[in-house]
């Protein structure tokens, strides 16, 4: 079998022609914490949708553990979790019953509904409120719920929209101990997406990096940040082509971008920046604003982007989908 | 097929238990048609009407037709809840669970169709400590008639939520559709005395029927014969859970 997901040139166009996953291609090993990282309306949500058999793709083709979503969307219903980006718990009920009637769609024994009900409110560290509606949970106890649901039929594979979207600091660490704790304890194949490059860093064994339907980079978080180099350094000047310009035939710089700002990959970035200042000076150029980073996912985003990784601004798929209310969510 | 058998008592328990956990909902039911029943059962106590023969009273008449009323809004309800279901996201959860969407409708269906009568019967028993006279047997045929009057509306209500987008619709069908049917049906009226153009309306309302059938059977008056009742309520249930169930299992989360 070999891999738990593969897409081959997955492609969804949405009516009214938006393109939400252009000619996606990856895979998704055994036992591995695999992430989609992207900004708001990557597509990210919509590959996730066709992975779980909600939207039938325009064109390629998707296998969740070895069965094609179109045509085995049964069995890959059967093997897979879910926990959804929005929640999809109902509140009137309490948390035991969302597990119990969760297990029963799923098919479970009694005894192993019971069983396993058990097991994972106590990962979740819900035991003692199980009893309690929905409603009277908050936030981050919800978000531990589903993900103790989207475990109860043992499925093979754990898929997490947006895990820790709109939780605090503290919460996001809990969940992440969760997801860590279950993809070791029960090793459980786990593929989520975020738009938060710490939770991609810290949490995936491999990353894939999204934007405008595409992957356009997969690998180790490590290795991806070894592409960028070592020391990144963001410049913003009067004449950001003319600097880049006069920067690159300096030996110390190993690569120079020009995009929103202009990046200078580099090492020993601290002794660097005075460097530029002189560069600057000679050619004329007012320097506004310059900052040095080690590099994280972000600045490979921006490595492949030009662009920074925005949060606060709605993609094209997101204003489709607040136009056409909640029928694409 | 276990978890298909499952599926369907998941849909009904999850309704029983939410129906029984809101009691203020319940309260808002059957307060209206209770309220109509009290207020007008006896504010036209003394009126005489063209076509209620003398020996029964205007709240034995009115009966039937708020017991109608009461299953009809209830079922229907339960049916557009699926909107509902799609605003706070469960019923993501229940269509990317491996049961089919015939499970879930009839599930949906029979959980409503459960609520709808205990409402109705709630209404029955009121009608009873109001005065109005009814056998056990006949209150065992009304039992039958509103299981039927309360899937043609889940099914009616199923429908109209796949179509829609959001929650806003359901005001809609409620003001334009439903209390219209009510009022330009035989259940607060009879058929008798009423200008021709009108008796179209009301002969073209499906809930004329479920009305006249409840009511020949609860207190033997009627205007249309009961085969004719059954005919047409067999044939709107079928049409409307059919159309119900293709619809859901088109629609998407």
């Amino acid at each position: 079998m070999g891999f738990v997901v593969e897409a081959r040139n997955l492609t969804k166009v949405y009516e009214g022609g938006v393109l939400a996953v252009d000619h996606m291609n990856f895979e998704v090993e055994e036992g591995e914490v695999f992430g989609f990282l992207g900004p708001n309306g990557a597509g990210k949500t919509t590959t996730i949708k066709i992975l779980v058999t909600l939207l039938k793709p325009t064109e390629g083709e998707a296998k969740v553990c070895g069965y094609d979503v179109m045509k085995k969307a049964h069995e890959v219903r059967k093997s897979i979790g879910i926990v959804f980006q929005d929640p999809a718990l109902d509140t009137e009920l309490t948390g035991r019953e969302n597990l119990d009637y969760h297990a029963r769609l799923y098919g479970l024994s009694s005894d192993v509904r019971r069983r396993r009900i058990e097991e994972v409110l106590e990962l979740v560290e819900l035991t003692d409120r199980a009893d309690d509606l929905v409603k009277k949970y908050s936030g981050g106890m919800r978000r531990r719920l589903e993900i103790a649901r989207g475990l109860m039929h043992y499925p093979k594979v754990l898929f997490l929209d947006e895990p820790t979207l709109g939780l605090d600091a503290q919460t996001r660490r809990a969940i992440w101990q969760y997801i860590r704790k279950l993809n070791k304890e029960e090793g459980m194949t786990i593929f989520l997406t975020t738009h938060y490059i710490e939770e991609a860093d810290k949490l995936c064994d491999r990353v894939a990096i999204i934007d405008h339907g595409r992957t356009i980079a997969l690998d180790k978080p490590s290795n991806l940040k070894d592409v960028v180099g070592r020391d990144v350094i963001y410049v913003r000047s009067s004449n950001d082509l003319r600097l880049a310009e006069n920067l690159k035939s300096e030996g110390w710089v190993s690569e120079v971008k020009v995009g929103e700002e202009l990046a200078i990959y580099t090492s020993f970035s601290e002794k660097r920046i005075p460097l530029i200042f002189k560069v600057a000076q000679e050619v004329g150029v007012e320097i506004e604003s310059i900052k040095m980073k080690k590099p994280s996912l972000e600045d490979v985003y921006i490595y492949y982007t030009g662009r920074k990784m925005r949060d606060d601004e709605a993609g094209p798929v997101e204003h489709v989908r607040m136009l056409r209310g909640r029928r694409l969510s | 097929m276990r978890s298909d058998v499952q599926a369907i008592y998941v849909m009904w328990l999850r309704q029983v238990k939410r129906f029984i956990r809101a009691k203020s909902r319940l309260v808002g039911n059957i307060f209206q048609p209770l309220l109509f029943l009290a207020a007008f059962g006896f504010g036209f106590r003394g009126a005489r009407f063209v076509g209620i023969p003398t020996t029964v009273s205007y709240l034995e008449f009115l009966a039937p037709g708020m017991i109608v009323m009461s299953v009809v809004f209830s079922s229907m309800f339960a049916g557009i809840s699926v909107l509902w279901d799609r605003q706070f996201g469960f019923l993501k959860e229940v269509l990317v669970a491996p049961v089919r969407r015939i499970s879930i409708v009839v599930g949906k269906t029979l959980g409503g169709s459960t609520i709808a009568l205990i409402q109705g019967f709630i209404i029955l028993a009121a009608s009873v400590a109001l005065g109005v006279r009814i056998s056990a047997l006949s209150a065992a045929a009304c039992v039958l008639l509103t299981i039927l009057v309360a899937f043609s509306w889940v099914g009616f209500g199923l429908a109209a939520a796949s179509r829609m987008e959001d929650v806003h619709g359901f005001s809609l069908i409620m003001n334009l559709l439903i209390m219209p049917a009510m009022f330009l049906s035989t259940a607060f009226f009879p058929l008798e005395g009423i200008p021709e153009a009108f008796k179209l309306v009301i002969y073209a309302n499906p809930v004329t029927y479920e009305v006249d059938a409840v009511r020949q059977v609860l207190i033997g008056v009627g205007y249309i014969s009961l085969w004719i009742d059954l005919l047409v309520i067999l044939g709107v249930t079928c049409f409307t859970i059919f159309t119900g169930a293709y619809l859901f299992s088109k629609c998407e989360a």
